[in-house]
């Protein structure tokens, strides 16, 4: 079946990054480090509270001091042509408003920028930014989710929209539950959780002129972060350029052009030089989103045989006071598993705080932690082994848009990480394993991820020496995306991949979605097949138009192509180059260009991924400390492109899913409504001793309803379920139910 | 085979410094005005005399010099800079990674003096003529070095910004003796976060380079 989708010979089945030498030898070049002979140097000054209005700025000792070029607030922005015209008193603005930089005196959360310090030299820039006198009237702030959870509702952006999914949701018989003959109701909490990528959030901004803009910025979008720019500077898009060709992670948190960026656009615009704005790791807390504190309460009726007969499922999440961001947390329960009853809520809560955004497994990674808690609490009241229970309400069909599935192998998932981790040795009382004085827990969780894809373009081209250029304005914020694309074009082109480049993270490229839902290898990894297949086509009519040619006469379905040379048949001796066919027809390159997306198949198939993870935990009983030992994850992604790759996607994945479930928690001191955890001494990440081996196994079929490579994209599918799979760990080792994020050991003991 | 051959004290001292190097047009412009002798820690400058704010930092530049990835450079900066924004910001060195700028994260680790250390916690004029050896250094020309060889054979990295930071320490715990087994490993790697979680991959690459399996 693979077959019908990829020529059948992989050249390098486990290509090693094709940016790997760079990544090794300090070459790579990220956001901040373009160098330019005039850069100046940005740094941010926020605010100290979180609610109210700057009432005085002194930037006379800033602006004395030496190498200082400018302190720019709202007093003397040069302005974002874009926003509205300022209001006389400042109006807060109404919800659904993007943040406004240095627009007016209002105060909307802690962190907020308020002005901004550019000088010749970073320290100048330091120093100076400590001498700007800022004077505040503060209002009372509502910063505390539990305090205001009362106040949640459903959001506007929803009200409006009578068919967002986000609608409350009633499926079946609403007496379902009430009647259920087993009945098991328990809420679940995730903190604030921060994206923290190693590389801070980092932008230089360079106009070219007047009307050119071209930046250097850390984002999972160039095509996005164009538009908007273009967009709130009032500029041709075209000329506005976006380069971002080393990301240093991001993890969701540059899905967006966030305020810094534009603070930068405007310090460039009013010192008329490059300017450099490199966020410091403290304002990464404030100024690039983070996964919001999420309320969920998940309500569940069975049968006694383990049959579930009613879910209801609601979710709170908190976000802005200015913007509404919603997270899938609850309808992942209307599709994971065969209930004929289910109901969702799902409601925001608008507090004194930054804007939260999309984090790796957006919502899904949150919700799945309830309802995989729950279904574990659900197998321990009926004693049935976790798994069984699981693979007894395997859903065959979307149970949501009675829609069969494009392809699903979680029962093979199941099988086969079961079996690797040897889930058949686990006793099923809590408590029940131990070693070396240490509380063994054995824990599952299933993952899914709905499956996203884009219209993208690719432009492939032949050079006259048989060498491939791929390009397309996708990204690669790690996981590998040159490395498959140029592995996509090898294996279509018969060419090896040490002749093949791929060019991304530059908007002049074609037309590509940013870096987010798992969306990359679908999407542009399909636009890159599609334009080497029509390249590949297009090169053989011209070397079958060649006087003589052995093509001539070749039948396509036989032709092989090897290292750049074509056969007419496997068995032919005799051959000719992609070279030689430019050669003769005098032609320097030969390209096409593509445009891939989706068709009448995302009515007739629902499409996700599917997966489940194992966890083996050891826990203290005298400290409650616990230790992850060991990870089996399983995932059903279609066909993987990069074994090698996709593996450390997966385990990456499955790092972020631990740091979720025993260590990550942004705390804030509501009195101030200021976060508390400011850095990695006080937001704890899993440092190496925290991580063990962890073995990733692929069912690796591909998936021929989604797409021509059949292929449905990893990132995010990877995180989905872990921090459950944890927790349930913890609980068959400790008897503990932690139904509170993070499981640290004050929660244990 | 962690031989760090820029370590060697062998640079140039030829005078001309930087002259037949590549290095940028502002670390020229720097070098320029660099007084040839050492001066001691200058005062802070106030700005503004009349101001009763702290002292306002018009710092003096101080000169000192350094050994980088064996070249001797003879440099003047301010004494505020970081070991590691003088290797970014004024000699375009930019493999060394700011992470956190607190001594966090690891992603600035360089060798001093063959000893890994975080360049951001460290003033530059306090290296005075020490040896330092980033990132761009580890090689031997074209030649990686075995520990490059292992993080990309292992695929010890995703998004490469905590790599140069990795491979730095990774070396320096061969050196130590610190990599005689996966939990040795892992304890004197703790100081080199990760955060798209590539640890067990690195572990395996540095266990390849112990056993000298990279070769194989």
């Amino acid at each position: 079946m693979a077959n019908a989708h990829l020529p059948p010979a992989e050249p390098e089945p486990s290509l090693n990054r094709v940016d790997g030498r760079l990544k090794v030898t300090g070459a790579a070049t990220y956001s901040a480090e373009y160098p330019f002979d005039n850069l100046a140097h940005a740094v941010l000054i926020t605010s100290t509270i979180a609610k109210g209005r700057i009432t005085n700025i002194n930037a006379k000792p800033a602006e004395a001091a030496p190498g200082v070029l400018a302190v720019i607030s709202h007093r003397n922005t040069p302005g974002v042509p874009a926003y509205p015209p300022l209001k006389q008193p400042a109006e807060r603005a109404p919800i659904g408003t993007a943040f406004r930089v240095f627009y007016d005196e209002l105060i909307y959360f802690s962190g907020q920028p308020v002005a901004v310090v550019v000088a010749q030299t970073l320290e100048q820039a330091q120093q100076a930014a400590s001498l700007v006198e800022i004077d505040y009237q503060t209002e009372t702030h509502q910063t505390d989710f539990v305090a205001n959870r009362s106040k949640a509702a459903i959001a506007m952006n929803v009200q409006r929209n009578k068919t967002s999914p986000f609608q409350d949701y009633d499926r079946g018989d609403p007496d379902a539950m009430p009647s259920a003959e087993v009945k098991l109701e328990a809420t679940y909490t995730i903190p604030t959780q921060h994206h923290q990528p190693l590389e801070p959030h980092a932008i230089i901004a360079v106009w070219e002129a007047d009307d050119k803009l071209t930046v250097y910025d850390k984002n999972q979008g160039v095509k996005s972060a164009q538009g908007n720019l273009a967009q709130a500077f009032k500029l041709p898009r075209d000329n506005v350029k976006v380069n971002a060709q080393f990301i240093g992670g991001a993890f969701g948190s540059g899905i967006r052009v966030w305020p810094h960026t534009v603070a930068a656009v405007l310090a460039a615009k009013q010192v008329k030089r490059p300017v450099k704005l490199v966020l410091g790791r403290e304002l990464m807390f404030t100024s690039v989103g983070y996964r919001p504190f999420t309320e969920q309460k998940l309500a569940i009726g069975a049968t006694k045989t383990g049959i579930l007969t009613a879910i209801m499922h609601e979710g709170i999440g908190q976000t802005s006071a200015y913007e509404e961001h919603l997270e899938r947390t609850i309808l992942a329960t209307r599709a994971m598993y065969a209930c004929l009853n289910v109901s969702t809520r799902y409601r925001l809560l608008n507090l004194d705080v930054n804007t939260p955004t999309w984090m790796r497994g957006p919502g899904d990674a949150t919700g799945m932690f309830a309802l995989e808690s729950a279904l574990d609490e659900l197998a321990f009241a009926l004693q049935l082994d976790p798994l069984e229970l699981r693979l007894r309400n395997h859903a065959d069909a979307d149970p949501e848009r009675n829609l069969p599935w494009s392809a699903k192998s979680l029962k093979e998932c199941y099988r086969m990480g079961s079996e690797q981790f040897g889930w058949k040795n686990r006793k099923p009382e809590p408590q029940s394993m131990q070693t070396d004085g240490m509380l063994v827990g054995y824990g599952m969780a299933s993952s899914l991820y709905g499956f996203h894809r884009h219209p993208s373009k690719a432009k492939a081209m032949m050079q006259a020496d048989g060498s491939v250029v791929v390009q397309s304005a996708t990204m690669d914020i790690g996981p590998g995306t040159g490395t498959a694309m140029t592995q996509i074009a090898a294996r279509m082109l018969g060419v090896s991949p040490k002749k093949i480049r791929f060019d991304l993270g530059d908007s002049s490229l074609p037309d590509a979605p940013g870096q987010n839902g798992s969306a990359t290898i679908p999407s542009v990894g399909s636009a890159v097949h599609d334009a080497c297949k029509a390249l590949k086509n297009k090169l053989l009519i011209l070397g079958a138009s060649m006087p003589g040619s052995i093509l001539s006469s070749a039948w396509p379905d036989e032709i092989e192509i090897k290292n750049g040379r074509i056969y007419p048949n496997a068995e032919s001796r005799s051959s000719v180059s992609y070279a030689d066919i430019l050669k003769y027809h005098k032609l320097p390159q030969v390209e096409m260009t593509e445009e891939s997306k989706s068709g009448p198949e995302r009515d007739q198939y629902s499409m996700y991924s599917f997966g489940c993870h194992f966890v083996e935990v050891h826990v203290s009983p005298v400290t409650g400390e616990v230790r992850v030992k060991r990870v089996v994850t399983c995932a059903d992604v279609g066909k993987i492109i990069n074994d090698k790759t996709a593996r450390s996607q997966s385990i990456g994945g499955v790092v972020g899913g631990i740091g979720m479930a025993l260590m990550e928690e942004s705390v804030m001191d509501h009195r101030y409504g200021r976060y508390v955890t400011s850095d990695f001494a006080s937001y704890h990440i899993p440092v190496h001793a925290d991580i063990p081996q962890i073995e990733v196994f692929f069912v690796d079929q591909p998936d021929v309803h989604v797409n021509p490579i059949g292929a449905k994209g990893l990132g995010e599918i990877a995180i989905v379920g872990v921090a459950a799979a944890v927790a349930n760990a913890v609980f068959h080792a400790t008897g503990k139910r932690v139904r509170e994020l993070p499981i640290t050991v004050d929660k244990l003991v | 085979m962690t031989d760090d051959k820029p370590d060697d004290p062998t640079p140039p001292d030829d005078g001309t410094f930087f002259e037949q190097s590549d290095r940028r047009l502002f670390l020229k412009q720097s070098l320029a005005v660099a007084s040839l002798t050492l001066s001691p820690f200058p005062f802070l400058k106030t700005a503004e005399p009349d101001s009763d704010e702290a002292p306002v930092g018009n710092a003096e530049k101080v000169s000192f010099t350094l050994s980088v990835n064996g070249k001797k450079l003879r440099l003047s900066t301010d004494p505020r800079t970081t070991l590691l924004d003088l290797l970014r910001e004024q000699l375009g060195l930019t493999g060394t990674k700011k992470g956190c700028d607190f001594g966090q994260c690891g992603a600035c680790t360089v060798h001093v003096d063959g000893q890994r250390v975080l360049a951001c916690l460290s003033f530059a004029v306090m290296q005075n003529g020490r040896k330092i050896t980033t990132i761009e250094g580890l090689a031997k020309g074209d030649r990686l070095h075995p520990m490059q060889e292992a993080f990309i054979k292992h695929d010890g990295f995703q998004c490469g910004y905590c790599t140069p930071g990795q491979l730095m320490s990774a070396v320096s715990c061969l050196r130590e003796g610190r990599a005689n087994s996966e939990a040795d490993i892992q304890e004197y790697m703790s100081g080199n976060l990760c955060r798209c979680g590539a640890y067990p991959n690195i572990v395996k690459a540095i266990l390849d380079v112990k056993t000298g399996g990279q070769n194989a």
